[in-house]
Order: structure tokens, then sequence, then C-alpha cells
């Protein structure tokens, strides 16, 4: 399978400009620390057409902000991300991006639809601003879409705030798919949803890959959620990818130390009146400001040794098309 | 048996300009002490709004208009709010989604631990301190003595929890309202607490009310279950049975809504449409236009029908369990 995206070395930071106290401590020639964050820090991935990619990590892994650079709305500090072969952002000082082939869809849909806007102009917007369709059009091409996501076209009329949570975040992923999109990014789409919502919206994530063969980056906290709708998972530590392989093979048999501490601190829904036995994992996730030396995991890992306190492990590819970055990987059983 | 609570008839309504808002309409339930009992609903379904009316923290335009609210014992509606800041702390608590929100951010931890103790007893500063670091240790927040004296923005979001479960703990109520505590945290925090919560209520004799919508944190903790649609209590049992066999079809609608009942890439079984505005409820029962099994009977309101352990608010109760009329 072709890659639709391939992302190349990625690197996100952000530097916040230097304090008072730090200017004056480089005039007097002493030390100064930089405060850099690698919210990303060289990240090379590939989502092939057709694919569902899940992307999973706790908060602050910088999953949210390589979406961002894979949607081509965030530059990256450096590295490429590639849409067939050709970068999503033009380069230069501000660049911008360069295709409409890649549209997001965010987490809350209360802050990403223009509230004073019609859902119609909302899902117009795009398509005639780019040409895609003409405004003679774009009332029906506008309500071919509300239907796709299962709105009614008299929605148009109306405004966001006479819809709910789940109907608003139809209307964000109409207006996504109004851009004729590859690939489609979503950012936590569900996670500000009823349980009973979220399902609704699943489903129709599941409608849309079948009937439109979508490829996607789905990046979500939620472990149940992505092992249903990904083909493929990638699971993310402070800025780092960890593990990646075929969904299936990666949630029965993980080989990483933190997939496996992920999955075992997933609560289940337990149907037998059995005391629950929690296996969380120690400690809390390490500033990214100043993450640990050596594998970022060591602090926290149950299977640490000495290299790893030093030798940073590098992401391997193994025959059977997992990768996996630990010096020590955890043994299939 | 003598009941930690005893929640009888329950009535809390919030008088709005779009009309009459029923947040919680008729909702009993008891408690026993020590028990951990899991309040399950979506957002909208009144779960919070009881949390906070067992507390007396009904803001206007809210108000409790009827029922009652026995804990051990004592009748807490219409208390006065003199006496109820007496209880709030001391016999009952509550720890809310946010942490960063109800944690006072100019005020060291300490300082709001001092406070929480002296609002109920005379205590030293030293003293406090002792009890303090102690109860910080207890939730899992190593070097407790250096973090007293941190502000609450010097914490990560889950030790900022784990604080405000601490003044929770403080002065050793016999019953604690957690209203969505793990929420906003990671899973890897989440797992933390929820074990650290279980053994802390059974070490303390501490009965939980754990208010949230994810059943799966909810099936690990509570041994019975209390689940809420629109306002009102629709099934309530041990957990593990509820879960199991579940009576109402909103339970089941919930049940098969979630990916991991489904086989990988299959559609979801999903509830159609949303819940209902309380301020313009369907006559009758509140589930049936969302409802697989409604028929005319669900035009007017099903009683609450309980065997020993369970009940069920519903005309058309689901499984082979002997419901009485």
């Amino acid at each position: 399978m072709a890659a639709l995206i391939a992302c190349q070395n990625l690197v996100k930071r952000f530097s916040s400009p230097p304090q008072l106290g730090d200017r004056l401590a480089r005039l007097l020639g002493r030390p100064v620390r930089p405060r850099t964050v690698y919210a990303v820090d060289d990240v090379s991935l590939e989502i092939a057409e057709g694919e569902v990619l899940g992307l999973v990590g706790e908060s602050g892994c910088g999953k949210s902000t390589l979406g961002r650079m894979i949607a081509g709305i965030q530059p990256p500090s450096a590295g490429l991300a590639l849409l067939d072969g050709v970068p999503v952002m033009g380069g230069g000082r501000s660049p911008v991006k360069t295709t409409t082939r890649v549209q997001m869809i965010f987490q809350d849909p209360f802050a990403s639809l223009d509230p004073r806007m019609r859902i119609g102009d909302i899902v117009a917007e795009g398509p005639i601003a780019n040409g895609l369709v003409s405004r003679a059009e774009a009332a029906a091409d506008t309500a071919k879409w509300l239907a796709a996501v299962g709105l009614d076209p008299t929605a148009a009329q109306r405004y966001p705030h006479q819809f709910s949570g789940g109907q608003r975040q139809r209307v964000a992923i109409a207006r996504a798919l109004a851009m004729r999109p590859d690939i489609l990014v979503c950012d936590e789409p569900v996670a500000s949803l009823d349980v009973s919502i979220q399902a609704q919206i699943i489903n129709l994530f599941l409608k849309l890959k079948r009937d439109l063969g979508l490829t996607m980056l789905f990046i979500s906290h939620d472990l149940g959620l992505v092992r249903h709708i990904s083909d493929r998972v990638a699971i993310m530590y402070l800025g780092k990818l960890v593990e990646t392989g075929a969904t299936q093979a990666v949630f029965e048999n993980p080989r990483h130390p933190y997939t496996r501490a992920l999955l075992d601190s997933m609560p289940k829904l337990r149907l037998d009146d059995a005391d629950v036995d929690f296996k969380p994992i120690d400690g809390e996730l390490p500033s990214p400001l100043a993450p640990p030396p050596g594998c970022h995991f060591h602090l926290r890992c149950p299977g640490m040794r000495p290299a790893c306190r030093t030798a940073v492990p590098e992401l391997i590819r193994s025959v059977d098309g997992r990768e996996l970055a630990c010096h020590y990987p955890l043994v299939g059983g | 048996m003598n009941a930690l609570l005893a929640v009888e008839n329950l009535a809390t309504h919030f008088a709005t300009r779009n009309g009459l808002v029923k947040a919680v309409d008729g909702v009993s339930f008891h408690l026993d002490a020590g028990e951990i009992v899991g309040l399950v609903g979506e957002s909208g379904s009144g779960k919070t709004v009881t949390g906070f009316s067992l507390l007396g923290l009904v803001d206007a335009p809210g108000r409790i208009v009827g029922g009652s609210i026995k804990l051990e014992g004592r009748e807490l509606v219409g208390l006065p709010q003199a006496e109820l800041r007496k209880l709030r702390g001391r016999r009952v608590a509550m720890v809310f989604q946010d942490p960063s929100a109800t944690l006072n951010p100019v005020l060291t931890i300490e300082t709001q631990m001092r406070l929480a103790l002296e609002a109920h007893e005379r205590v030293g500063a030293a003293a406090a301190r002792d009890r303090s670091a102690d109860l910080l240790t207890r939730v899992g927040i190593p070097d407790a003595r250096r973090r007293l004296e941190t502000y609450p923005h010097q914490l990560s979001g889950g030790m900022r929890q784990r604080v405000a479960i601490a003044i929770a703990l403080l002065n050793r109520p016999s019953l604690i309202v957690c209203d969505e505590p793990t929420t906003a945290l990671d899973v890897s925090i989440q797992a933390q607490i929820l074990a650290q919560m279980k053994a802390l209520a059974a070490d303390f004799g501490t009965a939980l009310i754990w208010i949230s919508h994810d059943l799966a944190t909810v099936s690990a903790l509570a041994s019975r279950i209390l689940v809420m649609y629109a306002g009102r209590i629709v099934e309530e049992g041990p957990t593990g049975e509820v879960l199991r066999k579940p009576a109402h079809p909103y339970t089941q609608g919930l049940l098969d809504s979630l990916p991991s009942i489904a086989a990988p890439g299959e559609d979801l079984r999903q509830i159609p449409g949303s819940t209902p505005s309380l301020a313009n409820l369907p006559e009758g029962c509140a589930f049936a236009p969302r409802c697989a099994f409604a028929d005319a009977a669900c035009k007017s309101a099903p009683a609450t029908r309980r065997t020993a352990t369970r009940a069920v608010r519903c005309h058309h109760p689901l499984g082979e369990v002997a419901w009485p009329l």
C-alpha cells in the first residue's frame, strides 16, 4: 500500500522568550538553561491510503501537535509532513498550508463553529473560497453533505447554538467533508460527547470510512475507542513514538512497557462481582520542559535497567511491521 | 437496617426563563455505612444536582422543592445554612471534577487544609500540619511536608485532585460525594486514584457516592449502581448484576454504546436521538421517544418496581426478573 501521508523526522519546539532573570544571567556571563519544550521530537510516521491510524497518548505527549502539523495548520520546527510526496505547508518565514486535501475535526464543537454563521455558510465557505463549487451550486452541495452526516437539510438555515453537541460535531464533520479531503485528522472528536452520542458519531466515522474510503488520523486518549476504529495504532510518550503496529497485534501483545501499562490502566467494564485489582503505573508524566535523559519512560518503567538511564532507544522496525523504541521489549505470550 | 443516608422523593427544580427545569424529580435511594455506590448518567441527567442537593449546595434559581434527605437519621432538607455548614466537611464532604477550580489559588496547601480543620474544631498549627501531612501521604503524595508549602499551581492536575481528596477526608466524614473526580485526568493517573480511593474508603469506613458517566470506572469501584435519566433514577441494583442483565432499556442502550462491547470495526448499537430538555420533558416515560420497546403504555409515567435488591422504572423491563407490579 502506498503511503498517503509521510512524516519525516518531524520536530516541534516551543520556546518561551527569555525571562528577565535569564537575560541578566546571560549579561553576567552565567549559564542559562533554555526554556524549550520538544512537543514533538523526531517523529517519522506513515499513513497508507484508506487506513485509519489511531494516535494514542496521555495529555501533553504531543499527539495534538503532531496532528496539527500533519493537517498543515502548524509548521514544523524541523522535518517534513508530506502528502503524496509534497509538503502540506509551504516554506518561508510564515508558512501557509498548500493543500486542501487534509481537513481537521476538533475536539470541542462549541469552539470550532463560528456562532454568528449559519450552518449552511459554515459548510459552504471553504468549497466556495477554493472554487470547488460555485455560489449557485453551494446550497445543493451543502444539503448533500449535511445529509451524509445525518442532518436535515433545513439545518443549513440555523445557527450553531440551536444544535446539541453531537449535532454540532456532525456539522464540523460536514464542513470537513465538503472540502473533498483525502485524509481527515480527527483530534479527540468524541471526547466531549456523551456515551450514547459518542456511539452515533463513531458509527458515522465508520460509515464514512466505508462509503468514501477516507484515510484518517484518529487522535484519542480513549484506548477502547481507538481499538474499535483503527487499523493501526501509534503510541506516543513525551514527544516520541514508543510503539506502532496493527491494532489487534498491539492490543493483544504490547511490547513496550508503556503500552502495557496504559492497557492495564484502562478501566474495563466488570460484569462479575469480583473485587478489582488495579495495576496503575507508578509516578506521573515528567515535565516536557525537562524530560528525563535516556529513555523518557525509564522513571516509571518496571523493567528499567542501567542502559535505560543513558541511551535513548531508537524506534526500530521489525519484520512484521511493528515499530518499537525500547531497549528491553516485553516478550510476547 | 439503619441506613447512613436515606433519600426519599427528592425534587430539585430550577425556575428559569425557559420554564421550570426539573433537574431532580422524585429520586429515592439509600446508602449503608461504608458502601460505595455509583451514580451513572449522561450530562443533564441530574446526577450532579443530586450530589449538590445532598450537601445543600443548590443555589438560586435552584431549590429543593420536595422530599427528604436523612443523613445518620437527621433530616437535611430545610435545615438552616448555619446547621448545614457544621455538617459539611465533618459528616459529608464533596470532591469536585475540576481541582483547579476548587482549590484556592492564593493559599498554600497547608493553609487550605488547616482552614478545613479549623472549621470544625480547635486545632493547633503543629497538630494541623501533622494531620495534613499524614493524609497527603495516604492519598499518595510523596514528600508531603514539602508539598504543604506549595500553591495549587505548582502541582499537576492529578496531585491537585489528591489534595482535594485529602481535604475531603480530613474530618473523617461518613460520606463523600465524588462528582466525576477522575474525568479530567489521564488514564494512568485515574487508575492510581481509583485504587487509592477504594483503599481509603475501606480504611476510613467512609461511604462514597461516585458520580460518573463512565460505566467502566463505576464497575471497578462501586458495589451498587444507580442509573439516572432525565432527573429520575431508572434502574438500581448490584453493579455486576445490573451490567450483566440490565432491566431498563436505557441501561442496555448505554452498555451497547460502549466500543468494548462490539467487535472492532463493527457499527456500535446506538441509542437514537438525544437526551431530552429537562424544561420540556415528554409526558409519561421520559425515555420512550428513544426506546425500541415503547408502546401505548409508555404514555403514562412508570412507577418504580422493586425486588429485594433491584429496582427499575419501566413498563417493559428486560430480562426474566419477576418484577412486582
